[in-house]
C-alpha cells in the first residue's frame, strides 16, 4: 500500500479509481449527538469578518465588486488569491482576488459582454473581436443550427430558460478523486482510457479521444494551479487538511472554467471523514483544527461568484451557484452514512451563520440515526438553511454514492452526468391546444396549425385529445432544440475539468422539465367537475374563461384531480421518450421551478383554472397558491402521487411554515409535568 | 353511524396534542369566549356533515405521517356537543389503532344528565387523551369571559381524573383578563389534585383571530388587547406550576398523615 494510505483498509480502490469502495471500507458511522462539535477559531472569525465586509461592499457597489474584463478564465489563467494568507487553512479563489468575477466567454460572448456592461464594465475589445470572429462560442453554434420553429418557441416561451446562451452546469466532477489518488494516478488512468478506445475512427471514437485529451490537459493544469498556491496534488492527500484542500482544488478548477447553471460539489463529507478519523486517532489534528478546516472550506464555497446578467438572475431568482453538497443517506448494506463530518458540515451554519450556499442537502431516510435527525431539525429551525431530499426514493435507483446537482437532480458521482434542459411550459401548451398553435399573447402561429377547439364550453375529453396532440409537438421541438444545445455545448464549451473526474463511459441523463403542472391539472379538473366556458377575442382566439361551480384542486389529497396531474406527467414523459436524444442520453424530466415560476407566469395568458394572465405559476410541483386548504400533509400527499419513474430528475415542493406551526417551544409547553415539578 | 357536523379538516396539526396529528374541527359551540380565535365554529348549524368512515379514510391515506407518536384530535367548536359522532369515530379509530384526543372546554358536562354521562362512560375508554381548556378558575370571571358557568367544567375534570383518562390542561393567558397571579395559582392548585394530569399547556393570547371577526361582521370583543408576551407567559406558567406543586405537596402530606394514623 502507498504510504499516504497507511491506516486505511485496502481493497479494489487501491488499483482502480473507485472512491465508493474506499468510503465503504473506511468510513465510521456516527450515532452520537452534536456535543463533540467545536466552535469557530479566532482565525475563522477574522476571515469570515473579511468576507462579510466584502459582501457589504459588493452590495453597496450594486451587486458586483470587481470583474475581470481582460483575462479569459482557465484553470491556470490567474495567480493565487487570498483573503489573509497567514490565516487561511484552505486556499484558492476563482481569480487572483476574492469577489472578482471571472470572464468566461465560451458559453457566449454577448452574454459575457452584457454581464459586464450591465454591471458597468466593458470586455476588452480584443477579446470581443476574438470570440466574434476567430473562435465560435456555444451560443453562436446553437443559433447556427436552430430552425425557424425553434426560434419562435424560444421567443414565445412555450419552451423556456434554455441553456443556449449560458453554461448548462449540472455536471458534478468526482472532486474526491483528486484527494484520494492525486493527479498523477488519474492521468495514468486517463491515458489508459485513451489507449483503450476503438481503433475504427467513427465520429464517436474521434470525439471521445479528443475529449480524453482535453481532460488530461485539464488534469495537468490542476496540478499547475495547485502548485501556484504551494500545494502538490500530484500525489494522494496525507491528512484531512490536504484531503479537503485537494477536493476543493478539483472543484475550483470547475468553477474557473464553467459558469454553469448549477455547479454542485457532490457528496464529500463522509469521504473526508475517513481522513479526519485517521488523523484524530493518530493525534495529527484536534477536533477544533478539523472544524477550522471545514469552516474555511465552506467559507471558500460561499465566495464562488459568476458574472451574470439581470435577465439570468430573473430566471434563476438571484445569483445562485448551487454548490449543492449531499450529506448523510443510507448505505446499500444497511449501515447509515452519517459521520461526524456530516455534523461538522452542518455546524458551519452555526459557526459562520446561516447562508444559502453551499446548498447543504440532507439525504433523508427514516432510518437515519435519531441524534442526527434531531441535530438537523435543530439546525433547520435556527438557520432555515438545510434542504432535504428523499434518500429512500433515490437510493434504489442510484445506490449510495450519488449526489444532487442543483436542487433535485440525482446522479452517481463520477459515473453519471446530466444534460440540463430547462423547461417546457405546459400551461401555455394547453392554450396552444385550444387555439390551434396560435400564441395567446402575440397572436402569432407558433405551434402547428392544428384544428382549434370549436365549442363554447370546454369538454374534458375533447380538450385532453387536443392537449395530448399539442404536447407531442411540444416534446418534439423541445427535445430537438436540446439536441442542438448539448451538441454545441460539448463542441464549444466542453467541461473538461469536471469530465476529467468522471469515468470514461459515462451514463448521460437527458434532462427535460415541465412548468405549470398544477395549472394544467386544475384546468382539467375545472372542465370535468365545474363548467368552463371559453371567451374569444375579436380574432376568434380563446383568451379568457368563465368558470361556473366548484371543482377539486390539486394539493388537497383528492384523487379526482391528483391523478390528472399524474397522468399528464406520464403522457409528457412518454412523448419525450419517443425521441432520439443526443449521445443516447437517457430521457428524464423534472418538475421543479424554483422561482422562475414568476417569469413563466408573465409569459402566459389566462388559463382555464381561473388563473389570470401574468400571475405566477406555482413553483415546481406545488399546488397553486392558496388552493391547498387541507393543510400541509394533504398538500404534500398530492405531490407524492406524482410518479418518480416519470420524473426521475426530481420533483420539488417549496414549503414554507412559520416555526410556531411546527409545534410548541419547550419553554412554553410544560409536557412531562412530573419531571418539571421536581425542580 | 352518526354523521358529524364538521367545520374543517387539517392534515398537519402540530399544536393540538402529541406528535403530528390529523385535526377534525367540529362545527358548533355554546361558549362565547372573548378571546376565541375560531368564531366561525360557533354556530350550531352550517359546516358540512361527514361520515366517520370518510374521516378515517382521509386519515389512513396519510397514516405514515401520524404513525410515530401522533394521531387524531377532535377540536372545534365543542366536540362533546356531538358525543354520538365521537363514539362512532373513536370506535373506528381504535379498530385502526389510532391515538385519540379530544380538545374540549368541558361545557357539555352536566352530572345530572344521566343520558349524557352514560354516553361519556362509553366514549372515555376509546379516548387516549383529553385536552381540557379551563378558561378561568373563578366562577364569576368565568361567566364574564365565556358567558357560561364553570362548575360543570371543574366537575368534568374530576370525572376524567376518576376515570383514569390522561389530561392536558390548557389555559389561555390574556393580558389584563386571565393573567392575575392569584387566580393562576388557584387554577394550579385545583389541577394539581387531578391524578391523571400529564401536561400543562399555557397558551399565549394572540390576535390572529381578528380578521375572522371582521369577515363575520362581529365586533372584536377584546379590542386592542395586545398579544401575550412570551417572557411574561413563561413567568405566568411558573405561577400555575407553583400551585400544582403546592397541591401535590399538601396531598402528599395528607396521605402521609393517613398512613401514620393507620
Amino acid at each position: 500500500m502507498r504510504s499516504e494510505w497507511n491506516g486505511f483498509v485496502g481493497g479494489k480502490w487501491e488499483s482502480e479509481v473507485n472512491v465508493r469502495d474506499f468510503i465503504q471500507k473506511n468510513y465510521t458511522p456516527y450515532d452520537g449527538d452534536d456535543s463533540f462539535l467545536a466552535g469557530p477559531t479566532q482565525n475563522t472569525k477574522d476571515l469570515w469578518k473579511m468576507v462579510l465586509d466584502l459582501q457589504k461592499k459588493e452590495r453597496e457597489n450594486g451587486g458586483v465588486l470587481d470583474m475581470d474584463t481582460k483575462v479569459v478564465s482557465t484553470i491556470t489563467s490567474h495567480g493565487p488569491g487570498y483573503l489573509d494568507k497567514s490565516k487561511e487553512t484552505i486556499v484558492g479563489f476563482q481569480t487572483d482576488k476574492p469577489f472578482k468575477r471571472s470572464l468566461q466567454p465560451y458559453g457566449g460572448i454577448r452574454m459575457a459582454e452584457k454581464a459586464c456592461s450591465d454591471n458597468g464594465y466593458e470586455v476588452d475589445p480584443e477579446i470581443s473581436e476574438f470570440f466574434s470572429t476567430h473562435r465560435k462560442t456555444h451560443n453562436a453554434g446553437c443559433f447556427d443550427a436552430y430552425n425557424q420553429e425553434m426560434r419562435a418557441c424560444r421567443t414565445s416561451h412555450i419552451i423556456t430558460g434554455l441553456p443556449d446562451a449560458y453554461g448548462r452546469g449540472r455536471i458534478i466532477g468526482d472532486y474526491r478523486r483528486v484527494a484520494l489518488y492525486g493527479i498523477d494516478f488519474l492521468l495514468e488512468d486517463k491515458q489508459a482510457q485513451k489507449d483503450s478506445t476503438g481503433r475504427v475512427m467513427t465520429d464517436d471514437v474521434i470525439r471521445l479521444r479528443e475529449e480524453l485529451s482535453e481532460q488530461m490537459t485539464a488534469l495537468k493544469m490542476m496540478k499547475e494551479m495547485a502548485a501556484s498556491y504551494g500545494c502538490d496534488i500530484s500525489k494522494p492527500a496525507t491528512n484531512v487538511q490536504e484531503a479537503i484542500q485537494a477536493t476543493y482544488f478539483g472543484y475550483l478548477c470547475a468553477v474557473k472554467e464553467q459558469n454553469g447553471a448549477a455547479m454542485s460539489l457532490g457528496r464529500t463529507s463522509t469521504f473526508i471523514d475517513c481522513y479526519a478519523e485517521r488523523d484524530l486517532k493518530n493525534g495529527t489534528f484536534t477536533e477544533e483544527q478539523i472544524q477550522e478546516f471545514v469552516d474555511h472550506f465552506i467559507m471558500k464555497l460561499r465566495c464562488v461568484k459568476f458574472a451574470r446578467t439581470p435577465e439570468y438572475n430573473q430566471i434563476f431568482a438571484g445569483d445562485p451557484v448551487w454548490v449543492t453538497e449531499s450529506i448523510g443517506g443510507m448505505g446499500v448494506d444497511g449501515r447509515h452514512m452519517v459521520t461526524k463530518m456530516s455534523f461538522r458540515y452542518l455546524h458551519t451554519l452555526e459557526n459562520l451563520g446561516a447562508a444559502p450556499e453551499p446548498n447543504l442537502t440532507v439525504l433523508w431516510s427514516t432510518r437515519l440515526p435519531q441524534n442526527f435527525k434531531k441535530f438537523c431539525a435543530k439546525t433547520s429551525i435556527t438557520t432555515s438553511s438545510i434542504q432535504y431530499e428523499n434518500d429512500d426514493l433515490m437510493r434504489p435507483v442510484h445506490g449510495d454514492d450519488y449526489g444532487i446537482a442543483c436542487c433535485v437532480s440525482s446522479m452517481v458521482i463520477g459515473k453519471e452526468m446530466q444534460f440540463f434542459g430547462a423547461r417546457a411550459n405546459l400551461a401555455k401548451c394547453l392554450l396552444y391546444a385550444l387555439n390551434g398553435g396560435i400564441d395567446e399573447k402575440t397572436k402569432k402561429q407558433v405551434g402547428p396549425k392544428y384544428r382549434p377547439y370549436d365549442g363554447d364550453v370546454l369538454d374534458y375529453d375533447k380538450v385532453m385529445d387536443l392537449f395530448i396532440d399539442m404536447m407531442e409537438w411540444q416534446a418534439d421541438v423541445y427535445v430537438n432544440t436540446l439536441n442542438i444545445i448539448h451538441y454545441m455545448h460539448d463542441k464549444y464549451c466542453y467541461e473538461r475539468a469536471e469530465m476529467a473526474l468522471h469515468d470514461k463511459d459515462v451514463k448521460r441523463y437527458f434532462a427535460t422539465g415541465i412548468a405549470g403542472l398544477s395549472i394544467v391539472a386544475d384546468s382539467f379538473s375545472a372542465m370535468k367537475y365545474a363548467k368552463v366556458e371559453c371567451i374569444r377575442d375579436e380574432d376568434g382566439i380563446i383568451t379568457d374563461f368563465k368558470i361556473t361551480g366548484d371543482f377539486p384542486k390539486y394539493g388537497n389529497d383528492d384523487d379526482r384531480v391528483d391523478l390528472i396531474a399524474k397522468e399528464v406527467v406520464h403522457k409528457f414523459m412518454t412523448a419525450v421518450r419517443r425521441h432520439h436524444t443526443y449521445r443516447n442520453g437517457i430521457p428524464t424530466t423534472s418538475i421543479l421551478t424554483i422561482t422562475s415560476n414568476v417569469t413563466y407566469g408573465k409569459a402566459t395568458g389566462n388559463t382555464p383554472d381561473g388563473r389570470r394572465a401574468g400571475q405566477p405559476f406555482a413553483p415546481g410541483a406545488n399546488p397553486m397558491h392558496g388552493r391547498d386548504t387541507h393543510g400541509a400533509i394533504a398538500s404534500l400527499s398530492s405531490v407524492s402521487k406524482l410518479p418518480f419513474n416519470d420524473a426521475q430528475d426530481g420533483i420539488s415542493n417549496t414549503f414554507t411554515i412559520i416555526p410556531a406551526a411546527l409545534g410548541k417551544e419547550d419553554q412554553v409547553f410544560a409536557g412531562d409535568i412530573e419531571l418539571d415539578l421536581n425542580k | 353511524m352518526t354523521k358529524g357536523r364538521i367545520h374543517s379538516l387539517e392534515s398537519f396539526g402540530t399544536v393540538d396534542g402529541p406528535g403530528t396529528r390529523y385535526v377534525v374541527f367540529v362545527q358548533g359551540c355554546p361558549m362565547r369566549c372573548l378571546y376565541c380565535h375560531n368564531p366561525d365554529t360557533w354556530a350550531m348549524t352550517g359546516g358540512e356533515e361527514m361520515d366517520p368512515e370518510y374521516i378515517i379514510e382521509q386519515y389512513l391515506h396519510n397514516e405514515p405521517f401520524y404513525r410515530n407518536g401522533g394521531g387524531l384530535t377532535v377540536t372545534g367548536g365543542e366536540p362533546l356537543m356531538q358525543v354520538d359522532f365521537l363514539i362512532d369515530l373513536f370506535t373506528l379509530c381504535k379498530q385502526h389503532n389510532i391515538h385519540t384526543c379530544i380538545d374540549s372546554s368541558g361545557i357539555a358536562y352536566r352530572p345530572e344528565n344521566t343520558d349524557f354521562i352514560a354516553k361519556l362512560d362509553k366514549l372515555m375508554p376509546l379516548t387516549d387523551l383529553v385536552m381540557l381548556d379551563i378558561k378561568h378558575i373563578d366562577p364569576t370571571l368565568h361567566k364574564k369571559i365565556t358567558g357560561q358557568p364553570n362548575d360543570g367544567i371543574l366537575a368534568f375534570a374530576k370525572y376524567l381524573s376518576d376515570k383514569g383518562v390522561d389530561i392536558w390542561i390548557r389555559h389561555v393567558i390574556v393580558p389584563n383578563l386571565t393573567d392575575d397571579d392569584k387566580y393562576l395559582y388557584d387554577l394550579g392548585y385545583f389541577i394539581g389534585g387531578l391524578k391523571t394530569l400529564r401536561a400543562l399547556d399555557a397558551l399565549p393570547y394572540h390576535t390572529m383571530g381578528k380578521p375572522k371577526y371582521e369577515k363575520l361582521g362581529i365586533e372584536y370583543p377584546l379590542g386592542d388587547t395586545p398579544p401575550m408576551d412570551k417572557k411574561d407567559l413563561i413567568a405566568k406558567k411558573e405561577v400555575i406550576l407553583n400551585g400544582i406543586r403546592d397541591r401535590r405537596r399538601d396531598d402528599g402530606e395528607s396521605e402521609h398523615e393517613i398512613c401514620k394514623k393507620a
